[in-house]
């Protein structure tokens, strides 16, 4: 079995590790993380190392009745049951987590041309949002105001830096400016993005580009 | 090296004894050696001493609860714990759980392969000295990565150093980590 070609680099999985990213991005990277074994064991690497450092530490001083303290909260409830893991879709695990089902569990709100999309999570840090763009549709060429992830999780589509297809994770940022197509092989293509700030679209497409912007 | 080893077979043996038997002692020798440090990491991380104090009980006793799901063949005790403390922490933060991998299918009545465990408990104890090694500046930038709840761009900003060299510094880090592993 191939694994996935578009991996996640390393300075945001490592910031994933430690836990320093927006949500919105945490959301995208665990559920890239789910279609990968490779970045799986790379995350795992990571860890590892928050793991040697947690061990390296140098003890603080912790309360005189500290364990018995939290044995009592231990009496409390013991909770042994294995969680069943829902069955596999479209959808990883982390966002049938979050919408508690798979594709047709997504609230899609048309932008026009065919092209959906559904924000899941919005904060002050970052939006995550699913996209749904018909197969041989191009998204609207734009920049970006901040970093953009985008992860594949049907069909593919295809920008200025390569050919994305399902469990590819696509990095753009101030640099980059792009035009993505949807590949045109029939299958339409589902995408859960990431941003840390507004995208800046320069050519406006009016029908589609407008709801896009207006996230 | 060979201590390190014993040691992590040991945690891992404390561990499937609260996982199986509810063993309170052995609990109680875990809660020792890892309590402090959970302490110191989530003071570290910015938690004053009481929420510290709190913060760690909780994580302590959610060890507890989820023993049975460790795998001795995917990561070290620290290093599962770590993750506990880490996920403990974020939740803090924000209002909303952290958005965890999908599970992968094991479950308490698959043993995990004993070959990948020991594999496992020897790259764990390489990767510890490997860090107790590195020079002073290395060691801080990757600490303060952990603990610090920096990105790259902001211990930049911190230590008023350009981005690029941080960036380059964290990977020579990784890459001799790597390197000392193989
Ligand atoms: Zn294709
Ligand atoms: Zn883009």
């Amino acid at each position: 079995m191939t694994d996935v070609q578009h991996q996640i680099p390393d300075d945001l999985l490592m910031g994933y590790a430690t836990g320093a990213l927006p949500q919105a991005f945490d959301l995208v990277i665990a559920t890239h993380v789910s279609m990968s074994d490779d970045v799986r064991s790379r995350l795992a690497g990571f860890e590892a190392l928050g793991g040697a450092v947690l061990e390296d530490l140098e003890e603080a001083e912790i309360a005189p009745d500290s364990l018995e303290q939290t044995l009592a909260r231990i009496g409390e409830d013991t909770d042994r049951t294995v969680t069943a893991q829902p069955k596999a879709g479209v959808f990883p695990g982390p966002l049938r987590a979050l919408l508690g089902g798979d594709t047709d569990s997504v609230k899609w709100r048309s932008v026009g041309l065919g092209a959906r999309q559904a924000v899941l999570h919005a904060d002050k840090e970052g939006t995550a949002r699913l996209l749904y763009i018909p197969a041989g549709q191009a998204m609207p060429e734009h920049s970006h105001g901040g970093m953009e992830l985008t992860l594949v999780l049907q069909g593919g589509y295809s920008a200025d830096d390569g050919h994305f297809v399902r469990g590819d994770l696509e990095v753009a940022d101030n640099d980059t400016h792009h035009t993505p197509i949807a590949d045109d092989d029939g299958e339409d293509c589902i995408c859960l993005v990431a941003t840390d700030a507004r995208l800046k679209f320069q050519k406006l497409l009016p029908r589609i580009a407008q709801p896009f912007i207006g996230i | 090296m060979a201590a390190n080893e014993v040691t992590e077979a040991h945690w891992v043996a404390r561990i499937t004894a609260i996982a199986k038997d509810e063993d309170k002692s052995a609990f109680a020798e875990v809660f020792r050696h890892f309590a402090p440090r959970v302490k110191a990491f989530l003071i570290k991380s910015g938690a004053d001493e009481s929420l510290a104090e709190e913060c760690m009980q909780d994580v302590m006793a959610t060890l507890w609860q989820k023993a049975h799901m460790y795998d001795a063949a995917r990561a070290s005790v620290a290093t599962w714990i770590f993750t506990i403390a880490r996920n403990r922490k974020i939740d803090l933060i924000r209002k909303n759980a952290r958005p965890e991998p999908e599970d992968l299918p094991w479950g308490p009545e698959e043993q995990p392969d004993q070959a990948d465990v020991l594999a496992l408990q020897q790259d764990s104890a390489r990767l510890t000295d490997a860090i107790r090694q590195l020079p002073e500046k290395q060691r801080r930038l990757i600490e303060r990565a952990y603990f610090g709840d920096l990105t790259h761009s902001e211990i930049a900003a911190e230590t008023g150093l350009p981005l690029g060299t941080i960036k380059s510094r964290i990977r020579l880090a990784l890459e001799r980590l790597r390197h000392s592993m193989s």
